[in-house]
């Protein structure tokens, strides 16, 4: 078998609660450092401990390191779900067997190698301490994965060094059980004739961090100016909040020590959006995280919010629905519902990054099209992209000042002859908000959620209604000025688009290359926000099929064009994955070829 | 009726020269007699007489009759009137934003009892500083007399059922909830409940004051235990109360007399004097969760400052949020960390 460079899935099957999350970002955090394009994905149960959990990196050269499911190399530590890793290894593939688990002669693959290592007589050399072992007997898989695929040393002990700062024994520690998987490995495989191998990369990942969407995110709150955030913790979005927290308390101190945020924990989602929703109408940037069932019970509060026109900034980090469904799992299948979200005529801007970079980007982003529109703004990333790990370009540091919209100072009203806080006196619907306390005779008004005129009086006038109705459309409309534009990339005579969003992104650049090698060209738009502007029309216009691509059963992205386009309804045709797994570039691409007559 | 003239009128204008006029709202769409145009009023007196900017006043509610009552009075104010039950959370977010706001919520027993239940403990829990007042009723008025989770075990309805459960007593609820300020008064009784409100906007913390305030539609018929009959029969005043600012030229020796006096912290007091039999510490909250739970067991609705602790941190100060500066003013040059920070940070993701 030749050797290939830098092209390798590896998969790592333990029990949740193990220890084996910083093993796995030792490898990830190594081959980064060689400059290899990576990512690492955590495949992990809705459980603290014990139930089965995944990690699984791929290594492109070409930078293609969307998830695959044929794993060249798959490490088996957990017997509970060794007969079902043996399987997700392809032919001519390697299996690292702990030798407690037993497999019977049949369940032991023909067509693939197995090595079986003694890890509990090599975690006996590292520890006499029964719970370490179990922490460090992780890290000796990673020495035995280091040394068949030639991962530098040096760089993972940097690397293990920076994860542990300053606790040089446990460093130590780390180091000499990684140390002992890796002689262990040189001593009894053939090491040298391992096939898959990683090189270092002069100069790659230059411009890259590795990071998670939800750190990236509380990064983009950080630097966007959220100076108000209330929450109900709920997996996957969690992180983003507790990393939002840990960076306030560093970098959002006054010289007296005070804060200058606040962060309430709220006792459920119905209030975390009150809240923010209460700090929004005060002026402040007000955000929440959340997923799922909290956009769900969100939805009342979106409606006043969208009605009574007061800013606020939602993310849902997706997971599998419905209901509880499957916590722990991706999923793209919000969009339908949080496009209208809430009773009544509604219609919501929604934000769609793709990766962390943009995660951090949009973090401003959110705040400034939530105080322009004056209105709630999600945005949608997903568990793929929130909790796991991205090589992604370097944060570009936000230079542009924030955007606090149309609000009038009491200085303002001096020069106002009829001040309405309703009133579309620019002609783009959005009317100009005056924040309470704002003292001026004529500042004061009544938000509410019931039928008002332009002076924000109470009012059931049938006129008065739909007139406001109407500014509303209009100023959604109006947000296609401001929401991020697509990207596109085309392919020279490509008669086919591709639409996608969010973490679908990154399976599509593959996908592309697939379809290319079979004679498929095809452009590539990107999505990345709601409402469709109008680079989407003449995307649409251009192309006689377009497939668009999304994790969930119903087509929502699909739906909502179909409406949106309905003289072009045909054009589309839907790709799907709904497993909850991240999308993978081989289903999309065996997909399309199957719609194709391809294959 | 006998008159006395008092010994010099009432001055027209307060402290920062505004007449009560100036406090007043909108034209009320509630019922001819409601008792929440009453504590409107009264709201109107305490807030005149506080010398309050109303500009730097905002005025949260609810859904329901009780929450329609904003756009009644200070009109020269902010209001939110919100979604049911999600006063309390709208508030926490108002006034973390902007903690200079002199914040009143107006909420009906429906709207804090039932549906807003889960966000009224909270509220409490986190010592929001507000004024919270609940205009209870007992019914829902709105959707035309239903029960609400405050209406007394055996009270009739105006269609003739009976309550078949436990009622919710709020004050009781409030101080087992770690609330610093807890109060109750009667729609009726302007004597007590106007410098109760005053009082409650001095408070440090979440000032609540549940007030008995008769539904003239759908709970005063008989059988109902809030009539205005059965209230008056039943009511029992603890104490009689007075407010005085650092501003009131009256100098009284606290100390001493057959009342309580409690300092505020912005150097009013509140006085006391006793009206009942009972003595109560109004500063110990077992004492006012047993005197609540008598008063309820003998049918008596008791009205009065229960508990009160000015020492309690409010969640302004829990947070530490920086004094003299709200979060809602701050802008990118206090928000947004350099450059050099980032790149710090990006450090760690190498």
């Amino acid at each position: 078998m030749a050797t290939k460079v830098n092209d390798f899935v590896l998969h790592v099957a333990t029990a949740n609660g193990s220890g084996s999350q910083s093993s796995n970002n030792v490898l990830v955090r190594s081959l980064f450092r060689m400059g290899v394009p990576v990512t690492g994905k955590n495949l992990f149960p809705s459980n603290i401990q014990g139930l089965p959990t995944w990690f699984t990196i791929r290594a492109n050269a070409n930078g293609f390191t969307s998830r695959r499911t044929d794993c060249d190399v798959v490490v088996a530590m957990n017997q509970a779900s060794a007969v079902q890793d043996i399987q997700s290894v392809k032919p001519q593939g390697y299996f690292i067997l702990t030798d407690t688990i037993k497999l019977t002669e049949e369940q032991r693959r023909k067509d693939i190698t197995i090595f079986d290592v003694p890890f509990k007589k090599l975690a006996d050399e590292v520890s006499k301490s029964a719970q370490l072992k179990k922490l460090l007997v992780n890290m000796i898989y990673v020495g035995v994965v280091a040394r068949l695929l030639d991962i530098d040393r040096e760089v993972m002990q940097a690397v293990v060094t920076d994860m542990f700062k300053g606790k040089a024994t446990v460093v130590e520690s780390n180091m000499n059980s990684i140390n002992v998987g890796y002689k262990w490995a040189e001593d009894n495989l053939d090491y040298k004739n391992f096939p898959l191998k990683a090189q270092s990369v002069p100069g790659g990942n230059k411009n890259k961090i590795l990071i998670d969407g939800n750190t990236a995110g509380a990064l983009g709150w950080l630097f966007g100016g959220c100076t108000f955030v209330g929450w109900y913790p709920i997996t996957p979005s969690s992180s983003l909040v507790e990393n939002f927290k840990a960076y306030a308390e560093k970098y959002r101190k006054d010289e007296k020590g005070n804060n200058r945020v606040a962060i309430v924990q709220a006792e459920d989602e119905l209030s975390s959006i009150c809240m923010v929703t209460g700090a929004g109408w005060a002026g402040a940037r007000a955000a929440t995280a959340t997923s799922g069932p909290g956009i769900s019970l969100m939805a009342e509060t979106v409606g006043l919010s969208y009605f009574a026109e007061v800013p606020a900034v939602i993310w849902n980090v997706q997971r599998g629905g419905p209901s509880t469904g499957l916590p722990t799992r991706t999923q793209q299948s919000d969009v339908l519902f949080t496009a209208t979200l809430s009773h009544g005529d509604t219609q919501h801007p929604i934000l769609f990054p793709n990766d962390p970079s943009e995660c951090f980007e949009f973090g401003q982003v959110g705040f400034d099209l939530a105080e322009r529109l004056q209105t709630t703004v999600f945005v949608l990333t997903d568990l793929d992209i929130g909790m796991n790990l991205w090589a992604t370009n370097e944060f570009t540091y936000p230079d542009k000042p924030y955007d606090r919209g149309k609000v009038l100072s009491a200085e303002d009203l001096k020069k106002v002859a009829d001040y309405g806080r309703y009133k579309d006196v620019d002609g783009d619907c959005i009317p100009y908000r005056t924040l309470p306390g704002t003292d001026h005779p004529s500042a004061a008004y009544v938000a509410r959620g019931t039928g008002h005129d332009e002076k924000a009086n109470y009012s059931e006038s049938p006129v008065v209604y739909k007139k406001t109705l109407d500014r509303l459309k209009g100023k959604y409309v109006t947000a296609k000025k401001y929401v991020p534009a697509p990207i596109i990339d085309k392919q020279e005579g490509a008669k086919h688009g591709i639409l996608a969003f969010g973490s679908t992104d990154f399976a599509i650049p593959e996908v592309r290359f697939m379809l290319t090698q079979k004679g498929l060209k095809t452009n590539y738009l990107r999505l990345r926000a709601l409402p469709f502007t109008k680079e989407v029309d003449e995307f649409i216009e251009r192309h006689d099929k377009v497939f668009v691509v999304e994790q969930n059963r119903d087509a929502q992205m699909a739906t909502l064009l179909k409406s949106e386009y309905p003289a072009a309804a045909t054009k589309f045709v839907s790709i799907l994955q709904y497993d909850g797994m991240p999308i993978t570039p081989t289903h999309v691409f065996k997909e399309i070829a199957a719609k194709e007559n391809m294959v | 009726m006998s008159t006395t003239t008092p010994a010099s009128a009432p001055a027209k204008t307060n402290r920062i020269g505004l007449e009560k006029s100036d406090y007043a709202g909108g034209k009320s769409t509630l019922c001819a007699g409601c008792g929440h145009d009453s504590v409107t009023n009264h709201l109107i007196s305490a807030f005149f007489k506080s010398g309050l900017n109303p500009a730097k006043v905002a005025k949260l509610s609810g859904i329901g009759c009780s929450s329609k009552t904003p756009a009644y009075f200070l009109s020269r104010s902010h209001g939110f009137n919100s979604v049911h039950g999600r006063m309390g959370p709208v508030a926490t977010g108002v006034k973390l934003a902007n903690p200079e706001l002199t914040c009143i919520g107006v909420s009906g027993d429906g709207d804090t009892a039932s549906i807003g239940m889960g966000g009224f403990v909270h509220l409490l829990r986190r010592n929001v500083p507000m004024v919270y007042i609940v205009e209870n009723n007992g019914v829902y008025g709105l959707t035309k007399g239903q029960f609400s989770a405050t209406a007394d075990l055996g009270t009739k309805s105006k269609s003739g059922e009976l309550n078949p459960f436990q009622t919710v007593d709020l004050c009781s609820l409030a101080i087992e909830m770690g609330c610093t300020f807890v109060a109750r008064s009667f729609s009726g009784d302007a004597k007590q409940l106007v410098p109760l409100v005053e009082a409650a906007l001095h408070h440090h913390g979440t000032a609540f004051i549940d007030v008995i305030s008769p539904c003239v539609t759908f709970g005063n018929h008989d059988g109902s235990t809030r009539s205005y009959d059965a209230v008056r029969e039943h009511i029992k005043a603890l104490q009689e109360l007075d407010f005085i600012t650092p501003f009131d030229e009256i100098k009284v020796d606290y100390k001493e007399g057959d009342g309580q006096a409690v300092e505020m912290p912005d150097g009013s007091w509140i006085r006391l004097k006793k009206l009942d039999q009972r003595d109560h510490n109004i500063k110990d909250a077992t004492a006012a969760m047993t005197l609540l739970h008598q008063a309820r067991d003998k049918g008596e609705i008791l009205t009065g400052l229960f508990y009160v602790n000015e020492n309690g941190k409010d969640l302004a100060e829990t947070l530490k949020l920086p004094k003299g500066e709200p979060l809602y003013a701050m802008n990118a040059d206090k928000l947004k960390p350099s450059r050099d920070v980032l790149i710090k940070i990006m450090q760690d993701f190498r």
